[in-house]
């Protein structure tokens, strides 16, 4: 009976060990959830959310604010003549012509009364305006259709975003884009574009760009939530979208948007 | 000291009435290089099938010579997207994490194939060859000669039958890889013009004509191109006139040349004149750059010097060396400005239609950046693959001695 005391405790060791071996191996597949397919599906593209914007161009004054902000906020080399966000100005002449600008990308201002190199007296002006643009977060955006190695990505609150880490530089976004809404960031090189300032929005902050407008000619909504107020605007307005010819289902809309506006 | 922050492209552009502020010239010369290279691998690999598949013997000579400076050509032509890269340090992403919508993330997988068909192509036929060097070169003195052997030893890999048998499935294999190499190689250079062509941004580039249009002016540049070096090499060598057996496997080379040249001028035709007839919203813009801002590079250069003078110097008989010389150097020249006028004329104009981009080659450089962007970039590349040919004919000789 002495020696059985040993002998009992091993096995009671070896059961022990057992049970907690399959425990552990039924608990693995346990602790992950299995999704299938359309659950799936669901995680990655069901949000209540999907950011638009909304431009108000019979408000913008020209201010450049917005460029100003723009490129302190996402830290885009202040001097350098490319910008996430940029302000065209536009003079359309009695005689049909329509002149153009958009001095460093609007950033400062339009103080020079000549547009083109042309001043333009009054008299001949039929109409003027600012036009504020910006990426349009494409629903169906070409830029990311064409990267070759899948740098640029949708998320889905519906913001096209560039993983700079991953970017090789090739270009084919920028010449994808038909609004020129990307270029090379000058430090970093690798694409460079809008994303509605997601590091802001993502916090509940609006974009700098709309912070800093001094006017409201720019505004961010949730087009999924029919109480926000860019909601109702843009499905009880008569807004218009850029260029809608290339089939990219732009995202950013315009209100009082001008025929001569490119 | 602050060094000022240079924008991409801004060193190249000069814009002209209303431009984006984000638009600038982003593919500049190595953009114009990558198809021409491309081009002409495809074309002096067709030229080698012509021989391999359909069997005309007359091009036997020009057709290894083919096949040898195809793959030359090979290695330089990704060099022309890597020096162009902005971040040239991560361009294995294109192999290792391709992105299928993109028509650039074929690259990988037919440049590969490419590679595969070609490299296998040229060890069949010429493994009888390195067997018999390996051989020949045993007891030799010498640590070159040692070398060698061991090179040709190695590059027989291990298959030292060269019995008739043995050969003859040789053969065999070589022309099934020719034939698989004909739709790759068209592949490789069409969705080179698919890359282009799809760009539905650019009104300029957006045609679905473009791969076909790319396709057969490769052929036209890459069979140029064989006959010119082919052509001097020869005289080279000869010291004066060209030999009987050379000057007939030129002339059958330019008959090739002929037909698809007639092809390619034709297709060109045609995009330009559908363009003016349907007339869509951007004829306006297109119109003010073919027949304004481009109209010497694309009418005079392109179209005159490198398609009709050279199209009226092969059509006279008989065809002398003079003129097979200059033909192909004009049509070579003329391939070289429809890359450009598709490439930097596509984008000449703002994506606004209201402004113009003019290129400016950087001719100096002063930075890394104007080196590669610039003519040196430009011509470090079109010497690389004959430096390659150079020394893949040391190891494999081309050029058949009578």
């Amino acid at each position: 009976m002495e020696n059985n005391e040993p002998v009992d405790q091993e096995r009671r060791k070896f059961i022990k060990t057992v049970c907690m071996g399959v425990a552990a191996v039924a608990l693995s597949p346990a602790a992950f959830k299995i999704l299938g397919p359309s659950e799936a599906l669901a995680f990655v593209q069901n949000t209540k959310r999907r950011w638009v914007f909304l431009v108000d161009t019979n408000k913008c004054i020209g201010c450049g604010f917005c460029v100003k902000a723009c490129k302190q906020e996402n830290e885009i080399a202040y001097d350098a003549p490319v910008s996430r966000t940029w302000v065209e100005r536009y003079v359309v002449k009695k005689d049909g012509d329509t002149l153009i600008d958009s001095p460093k990308a609007g950033r400062d201002g339009f103080i020079d009364a000549a547009i083109e190199g042309q001043a333009v007296p009054p008299s001949e002006i039929a109409k003027g305006f600012f036009v504020p643009k910006l990426c349009n977060q494409c629903e169906n955006p070409p830029c990311v259709q064409v990267c070759p190695v899948g740098a640029t990505y949708q998320i889905k609150e519906g913001i096209v975003m560039v993983d700079r880490k991953w970017c090789i530089g090739c270009g084919y976004c920028i010449e994808a884009c038909p609004y020129s809404a990307r270029f090379f960031n000058p430090e970093l090189k690798v694409a460079e574009k809008c994303n509605f300032c997601y590091h802001r929005t993502v916090k509940g902050l609006k974009p700098a760009c709309v912070q800093n407008c001094p006017v409201g000619a720019r505004q961010i909504g949730n087009i999924k939530d029919p109480d926000d107020p860019v909601t109702k605007i843009v499905l009880n307005e008569r807004v218009s979208v850029l260029k809608e010819e290339y089939g990219t289902d732009p995202q950013a809309y315009y209100l009082g948007l001008d025929r001569s506006v490119r | 000291m602050i060094h000022p922050v240079i924008v991409h492209g801004s060193e190249w552009t000069v814009k002209e009435l209303f431009v984006y502020p984000n638009e600038y010239i982003y593919w500049g010369i190595q953009i114009v290089m990558y198809p021409f290279m491309t081009g002409l691998v495809a074309g002096a690999f067709v030229l080698s099938s012509l021989y391999h598949v359909f069997a005309r013997q007359e091009l036997k000579r020009i057709a290894k010579f083919s096949l040898i400076f195809s793959f030359a050509l090979l290695w330089a032509a990704p060099l022309p997207l890597l020096l162009h890269l902005q971040q040239p340090l991560r361009c294995e992403e294109v192999f290792f994490t391709p992105h299928f919508t993109s028509a650039i993330a074929a690259f990988g997988m037919v440049y590969s194939l490419y590679f595969a068909i070609v490299s296998m192509e040229i060890w069949f036929i010429y493994r009888r060859y390195f067997v018999e060097q390996a051989k020949a070169l045993v007891g030799r003195k010498g640590w070159l000669n040692q070398a060698r052997r061991v090179t040709y030893g190695v590059l027989t890999l291990g298959a030292w039958d060269i019995g008739h048998d043995a050969i003859e499935k040789d053969e065999k294999v070589t022309k099934i890889l020719a034939s698989t190499g004909i739709p790759v190689a068209c592949f490789l250079h069409g969705y080179a013009g698919f890359i282009f062509g799809s760009v539905k941004a650019n009104a300029m580039w957006m045609t679905p004509l473009m791969p076909v249009i790319f396709i057969v002016s490769a052929a036209v540049s890459g069979i140029a191109l064989c006959i010119l070096f082919y052509s001097l090499i020869n005289l080279w060598r000869s010291k004066s006139a060209m030999p009987k057996k050379e000057l007939d496997a030129v002339r059958m080379a330019t008959k090739y040349l002929l037909i698809f040249l007639v092809f390619a001028i034709s297709l060109e035709l045609l995009d330009m004149v559908f363009r003016g007839y349907t007339a869509m919203k951007s004829w306006n813009i297109l119109r003010s750059v073919i027949y304004e801002k481009d109209f010497l590079s694309i009418f005079l250069f392109q179209y005159f010097c490198g398609n009709l003078v050279p199209l009226i110097i092969l059509l006279r008989k008989p065809l002398s060396m003079g003129k097979i010389l200059t033909a192909t150097t004009l049509i070579l020249f003329g391939v070289f400005m429809m890359r450009w006028n598709v490439v930097i004329g596509g984008q000449a104009f703002s994506l606004s239609w209201a402004g113009f981009m003019h290129f400016e080659l950087p001719i100096i450089p002063h930075s890394l950046e104007t080196y590669k962007e610039g003519l040196l970039g430009a011509l470090t590349i079109i010497m690389l693959p004959f430096l390659f040919f150079f020394a893949l004919n040391k190891l494999i000789p081309t050029l058949e001695k009578d």
